[in-house]
């Protein structure tokens, strides 16, 4: 059944990026933004674990799911360490994959023409 | 004379040769026929694609010389113009050319306010042999105006594709050739559409109205063309405008009017809702028109050069798109006729 809820889930969020584009006219940027700030805000009112619980990948893979690890790693470490912890977990979490990201850039920038 | 806001050419302004080079994308259009030149490499072999628009339009220039039969150093002006930033293209043309230069910015509307301004000069004797072309490519516009094209952003079907291409003709005050007889400077038109990927929608009105002027300036009907055609409207712009004319009385026969964006490439090309750029209606005019004109095919065409004069930062500051048209009457020449 999980298949089928993170199926419609994820598809969901995806329709909801492509509505922003086409019906309210954001910019491919502004978008995205508007995605990770929606996740920020459903972590911070705990609303995002549950919709992980309940549709997997389809809630994890979207980029909401950033926004959502972002106040995450904030908040667990803000419990432990209080107001610097806001600051020091915000890429607790998402350090994996801000390092990918560097890192497969600078790789693919070193074999190809970085620009059109 | 000035008729409303039309010059009618007295004098003699003629078409004594005209070219058109094209990329790899318009090798595979209809049209490919009509091109002098075309290259199977979108870099033509430069290191980046300003320099490749360059060549372009060098290549367009030398080719359109060299068919007139006319040297060089007698090419008296150079009008030209293009869509990259402080037009480099054309001044580095010119540099390369060294003919006294005059550049121009009328976006995609350039071609035709160049030939516009070479007739004038010519008819009214300020010079006998004058050169104008302008030049457009598809990964120069993509990252002028699409920033960061690398991220592969998603296009809506409005959106129309740059070609990739240069247009040229040396305009002289005697001779043989198609003659220019008359030409309509355009009012800057702003219908209020933002959308940078609805060109074509916002470039109809202003075709609109240079059309309505020129034929009611010179009193003309719908039948005295053979072939009236807008230079980058698309399938968008091409609908509105024609609904528009519709609306205003001008009911062109079937087949009459036309877009030059509409004509570049094949159906089955992924252009979305056309070719746009100033090598739109520098290509198909320089190229595929003025070839039909010397078959004997066409006898008066009037060419609608549309131009929308937005840059990067007025659309991101959210400034809506003021668009132009100029509009430029050939017939042909006589000993073109039957």
């Amino acid at each position: 059944m999980i298949f089928f809820w993170s199926f419609v889930v994820g598809g969901l969020i995806c329709v909801i990026g492509q509505l922003l584009m086409d019906v309210f006219k954001l910019t491919p940027a502004h978008t995205t933004s508007t995605l990770v700030v929606a996740g920020a805000i459903l972590d911070g009112l705990n609303l995002y674990e549950p919709l992980i619980d309940f549709a997997g990948a389809g809630a994890t893979v979207p980029i909401t799911s950033f926004g959502n690890a972002l106040v995450h790693g904030a908040m667990a470490e803000a419990e432990k360490h209080g107001l610097v912890g806001v600051i020091t977990g915000i890429f607790e979490v998402t350090s994996a994959g801000i390092s990918a990201a560097i890192i497969f850039g600078f790789i693919a920038a070193l074999l190809f023409r970085p620009k059109g | 004379m000035l008729k409303g806001r039309t010059w009618i050419f007295d004098h003699e302004a003629i078409i004594a040769a005209s070219s058109a080079v094209g990329g790899p994308f318009e090798a595979q259009g209809p049209l490919a026929g009509d091109f002098d030149l075309l290259f199977d490499d979108l870099w033509l072999g430069q290191d980046s694609f300003e320099k490749a628009e360059k060549k372009l339009l060098e290549q367009a220039c030398q080719t359109a010389i060299r068919k007139s039969g006319i040297r060089q150093e007698e090419i008296q002006f150079f009008l030209a113009g293009d869509l990259l930033n402080q037009i480099i293209t054309s001044s580095f043309a010119a540099r390369t050319l060294s003919i006294p230069y005059l550049g121009l910015f009328g976006a995609c509307s350039t071609s035709m306010e160049g030939l516009a301004l070479a007739a004038l000069m010519v008819s009214a004797g300020f010079a006998d042999r004058v050169l104008t072309g302008t030049a457009s490519h598809n990964g120069a516009a993509e990252k002028q105006f699409r920033y960061p094209t690398e991220y592969g952003a998603q296009k809506p079907p409005t959106a129309q594709w740059t070609v990739t291409g240069a247009g040229a003709a040396v305009v002289v005050s005697s001779g043989k050739g198609p003659r220019i007889t008359s030409a309509t400077i355009g009012r800057v038109i702003d219908k209020g559409i933002s959308d940078p990927f609805n060109m074509g929608a916002a470039m109809a009105p202003a075709a609109v109205d240079t059309i309505k002027t020129h034929f009611q300036d010179l009193q003309l009907s719908p039948t005295d063309y053979d072939l009236v055609l807008t230079g980058d409207l698309g399938k968008v712009g091409h609908s509105i405008a024609t609904e528009l004319l519709t609306k205003q009385g001008l009911i062109f026969p079937p087949g009459v009017f036309g877009d030059c964006g509409l004509m570049i490439y094949r159906d089955d090309q992924p252009v979305f809702a056309g070719a746009s750029g100033c090598a739109s209606s520098a290509c198909v005019t320089y190229g595929h028109v003025l070839n039909r004109m010397l078959q004997g095919e066409l006898k008066r065409v009037l060419i609608v050069a549309t131009g929308a004069l937005l840059s990067p930062l007025s659309y991101q500051q959210k400034e809506t798109i003021p668009c132009i048209a100029h509009a430029v009457a050939i017939h042909a020449g006589e000993e073109s006729s039957r």
